[in-house]
């Protein structure tokens, strides 16, 4: 296990003011199995952190004990030094948010009412949302291209659209802290790609942190600073994208043989498709 | 699906409150002309007069209040069940009550028995289901409704063992109550107060209410605290669903499709659909118990048989129409 990566971004962590999430000594199980033990990391303002494992390794419920949603079992989460469970849940709201795995809309709103619901931690209890918060609500939506269906309702929209609602909402909530739980699932190529440069400006850009579930390492290897990775069995290494991304490291991650393929972009991977090798399809261009 | 102003929307209700408020008081068994109706409201001594506020008024009052009760709690069940279809009775507080004013009518206690009874019965049910619901775990709203459901098949199996060995004489006062009625309905003001009470905190807290239908864990990471917010939703709701059965027994459909017409009127953001629900529960209600007096007079039917009949079919369009309805471009 690697120790905790030193962080070299070009932002300053504490230039814009932002906590960072301090994770130390987590332990994490499900049942009988370990998820991980002795996680140490740092979601510090600036980084943007990858985490990939294989099926059921995990990854969704380290989240759900990042997003202070479950109390761990061992070590802990604190965020500005404070732990989770200590902090307010609309504090806390304030400054971290998670896009969750599934989007169920069973409530016949529209689209535009749902993503306002991203402002209720910034609102008092008597509070209307005000001309901004629509406005930014309205900036949101255009964002992840649902402008136009602002006023339809949220049962008709397809699961991809869905998606990028709730990500619209993460977006409206505008926390320092953004957890991801796999958050291009259901999105095209070309949403994709926008979700994720949407991220990596807050990230890079505005010197926020976050840390999204990937299940596609060449998105981890564009857009990540960081990776962490979970093989099971509580065992998991954290570091620098471009040092933890190998296809060593992923062929003992995924149990499957991986191909790395140079491209103009820099290094990317996929599995090898036929057993003998990695010849399978040679040509790997990306747009 | 652009929805109407919100405050155009509770002006019209109110509007269509105070109508059905006139129909009701002035159609019966000894119709008043718009003329007549105007001078028994201004002389209560008259004989007309006595008719409307001793008996009319009354009676639409009840009317209203309870239909109001009922769909405020079938806007809170829904939230908490998080199902647009959960109904104020799904998890067995209007069984609770009709069998313990069954078994004061077997016992052949006075009338005025029938709502203290009534309203005990609720709670003991609200508190059956609470206390086994709640566990030691967190909340889970599969298990409420698991356990309300099947509290409510074990109230029936009793409700009708109270019929079947009853007495035959206080079998249709039974019935009565069974299906909800507003004969003899009076309003104690105390039920007043809880409904503008239940409708303050509901009001207060109708944002929350939004967040919570999204899910529980999207209205935790929406900064809620999610467990006290679930459990004062089913107190509330079960204390306007106690409430509104102990005035007028178990009067179905109010709670179920009122929300359900409300949402497709005005959407689902509650600070607007509360207060719409309410009024138009309450208008709902006077209007079917002025049909359930009139329409076979001199005999009376309970309400619950016309918001059932009118209720089911309604209901039924409103889902096929659901279905049918083309995708906006």
């Amino acid at each position: 296990m690697t120790p905790r990566p030193e962080r070299q971004s070009p932002s300053g962590t504490d230039a814009n003011g932002v906590q960072s999430l301090e994770v130390e000594g987590l332990g994490v199980r499900i049942g009988s199995t370990t998820v991980v033990e002795g996680l140490d990391l740092v979601l510090e303002g600036g980084a943007y952190w990858g985490m990939l494992g294989p099926n059921g390794v995990g990854k969704t419920t380290l989240l759900r004990h990042l997003a202070g949603l479950v109390r761990p079992a061992a070590g802990q989460v604190s965020l500005g030094g404070r732990p989770l469970d200590h902090w307010p849940r609309r504090q806390l709201a304030q400054r971290l948010g998670m896009l969750q795995q599934h989007t169920a809309y069973v409530f016949d709103a529209s689209v535009r009412d749902v993503a306002l619901t991203g402002r209720h931690p910034h609102l008092g209890a008597w509070q209307r949302e005000s001309a901004e918060d629509r406005a930014l609500a309205d900036a949101a939506l255009g964002r992840v291209d649902l402008g136009a269906l602002a006023d339809r309702s949220v049962t008709s929209l397809s699961g991809g659209e869905a998606r990028r609602l709730a990500f619209a909402t993460l977006l409206v909530q505008d926390p320092d802290i953004l957890l991801l739980d796999e958050p291009t699932n259901h999105l095209d190529f070309r949403h994709q790609v926008r979700l994720m440069r949407t991220i990596g400006d807050r990230i890079y850009r505005d010197g926020h942190s976050g840390l999204a579930a990937l299940h596609d390492v060449n998105l981890a290897a564009t857009y990540c600073s960081h990776v962490l990775m979970l093989f099971g069995d509580g065992a998991w290494e954290a570091g620098k994208a471009t040092e933890l991304l190998t296809s060593e490291r992923l062929e003992r991650l995924y149990q499957c043989p991986v191909t790395a393929v140079d491209t103009a972009e820099g290094r990317r991977f996929h599995p090898a498709f036929s057993s003998s090798g990695g010849d399978g399809s040679s040509s790997s261009t990306r747009a | 699906m652009r929805h109407p102003r919100p405050w155009i929307v509770l002006l019209l209700l109110t509007a269509l409150c105070l109508v059905c408020g006139v129909l009701a008081t002035a159609v019966g068994s000894v119709a008043l002309s718009p003329t007549d109706w105007w001078t028994a409201l201004t002389q209560p001594a008259s004989s007309e007069g006595e008719l409307l506020w001793r008996l009319r008024i009354p009676r639409a009052a009840a009317a209203f209040v309870v239909g109001a009760m009922l769909a405020v709690s079938g806007c809170l069940m829904q939230v908490l069940l998080r199902n647009p279809l959960a109904d104020p009775y799904i998890l067995g507080v209007s069984g609770g009550s009709a069998l313990f004013a069954l078994l004061g009518f077997s016992l052949g206690l006075a009338t005025f028995w029938m709502p203290i009874l009534a309203l005990v019965g609720a709670l003991v049910a609200v508190l059956i289901v609470f206390g086994l619901a709640r566990g030691d775990g967190p909340w889970s709203g599969t298990r409420l409704l698991l356990t309300g459901v099947v509290t409510a098949a074990g109230w029936g199996a009793l409700i009708s063992l109270v019929l079947a060995t009853g007495p035959d004489n206080s079998l249709r006062g039974m019935l009565f109550w069974l299906m909800g009625d507003l004969s003899y309905a009076r309003l104690p003001a105390w039920t007043l107060v809880v409904l503008l009470l239940c409708l303050g905190v509901v009001l207060a807290n109708a944002r929350r209410l939004n967040v919570l239908s999204m899910g529980e864990t999207t209205a935790r990471l929406l900064g809620e605290s999610t467990q006290h917010l679930l459990w004062g939703i089913y107190f509330l709701s079960s204390l306007l669903t106690a409430t509104a059965v102990s005035v007028a027994g178990s009067i179905g459909f109010v709670g179920l499709i009122v929300p359900h017409l409300m949402r497709l009127l005005v959407g689902s953001d509650h600070r607007v659909l509360v207060p719409s629900a309410a009024l138009f529960g309450g208008a709902f209600l006077v209007l079917s118990d002025t049909l359930a007096r009139t329409v076979i007079a001199p005999q009376q039917l309970p309400v619950g048989v016309i918001t059932a009949l009118l209720g089911v079919p309604l209901f039924l369009v409103l889902l096929n129409r659901a279905r049918l309805r083309p995708q906006a471009p």
